[in-house]
């Protein structure tokens, strides 16, 4: 397992910035049309990250003309050229399957302001150290 | 063609230079000595036998006898084989069919045998499932759950005719041991070749557990190892 964690870690990105799920995101993604190649900005709100190494993926969703659309992206892949985070939400699951059931002002996610619970205090905190 | 004996580790993913996921098996293959050749004149075929794998080393059980306390898996007929070619005992002995090129008895086998890019064939055991019903077994499609049915999901359903032929006919798919079988699957590509550490990474899924020994060979659906 070990030796396969290690070539796992030679294609991971050294740097990934910290977000989760209920965060509104920005990921650039990088499209090739023939031999140009651009990038696209897909915005919208996380609604959850899955798998481990390599195969990590998260879940991007957004409400395109009224049509809920939603993008997964594994997030090692070199087509991610960035991800930004927008603004934190305040969520108390992982996973927001929940939201596609919902629209207009249900569908809202409450911005996470302050550090007041203990996971992100940790974070913080480590952060601070580092 | 060439071929080399291996051991799978496991299975990742990896991306290629597009940026594509690429689901890759991870084979530890090589350094495989060459402990014995075998001739046509000598033994009536061509092969290599080559050794793989570190040797267990197990714990003499204390008997009133004095000995080394550490014994060597391999017996003194087997590590007599692997002395006359001045190399140190391995964990399995196989022999291969290998004409690319003479090679020298004593020297290793690597996975510099082969190129990235190339298509090649892998030997193992597939895992061993127990005993296993028709619709893991053979793909049967089972019963219904409804209609008056009870107990009956997963049953096979007849299995033959009445007064005529008033048997089974032979090889009637039933439930049964499953797995544990040798299988080969054809044209794999190597997708990358680590070479310090002996690995070898080949698109897509092979056979037996991890851990479990493979036989890697140049494909015999393609010539050269090349697409055809």
């Amino acid at each position: 397992m070990h030796r396969i964690a290690q070539i796992e870690k030679s294609q991971m990105k050294e740097e990934i910035p910290r977000f989760g799920a209920g965060d509104t995101v920005k990921v650039h993604v990088r499209i090739k049309e023939g031999d140009k190649e651009r990038i696209q900005v897909f915005q919208g709100t996380v609604i959850g990250r899955r798998g481990g190494g390599t195969g990590e993926t998260f879940t991007v969703r957004k409400i395109s003309q009224g049509v809920g659309v939603e993008r997964v992206f594994p997030l090692h892949s070199p087509n991610v050229a960035r991800i930004e985070r927008v603004r934190r939400g305040a969520v108390r699951r992982g996973k927001l399957y929940y939201l596609r059931g919902l629209t207009g002002k249900s569908a809202r996610i409450k911005e996470q302001l302050t550090d007041n619970t203990s996971r992100t205090k940790e974070k913080t905190k480590k952060e601070t150290e580092e | 063609m060439k071929e080399i004996v291996g051991r799978k580790l496991g299975m990742t993913r990896i991306f290629s230079e597009s940026g594509e996921a690429v689901p890759v098996t991870v084979v530890e293959a090589g350094p495989c000595p060459v402990v014995a050749r075998r001739a046509v004149d000598k033994d009536g075929y061509e092969a290599l036998q080559i050794g793989f794998g570190k040797v267990k080393k197990v714990r003499k059980r204390r008997t009133r006898r004095r000995g080394p306390k550490v014994l060597s898996h391999a017996n003194q007929a087997v590590a007599g084989q692997y002395a006359r070619a001045g190399v140190e005992p391995r964990e399995f002995l196989r022999e291969i069919r290998f004409d690319e090129g003479e090679i020298d008895v004593g020297s290793d086998l690597t996975v510099t045998l082969f190129n990235e890019g190339e298509l090649v064939d892998v030997i193992g055991i597939s895992r061993g499932l127990g005993f296993a019903g028709t619709m893991k077994r053979h793909g049967f499609s089972g019963a219904n759950k409804t209609h008056g049915q009870s107990d009956r999901w997963r049953a096979p359903g007849s299995i033959g005719q009445c007064a005529t032929p008033s048997r089974v006919f032979k090889g009637k798919r039933m439930s049964g041991r499953m797995g544990h079988d040798k299988v080969t699957v054809l044209k794999l590509r190597i997708v990358k070749i680590i070479e310090d550490e002996n690995l070898m990474l080949i698109k897509g899924a092979v056979p037996g557990s991890k851990g479990s020994l493979v036989k890697v060979r140049t494909s015999n659906r393609s010539r050269n190892g090349l697409s055809k």
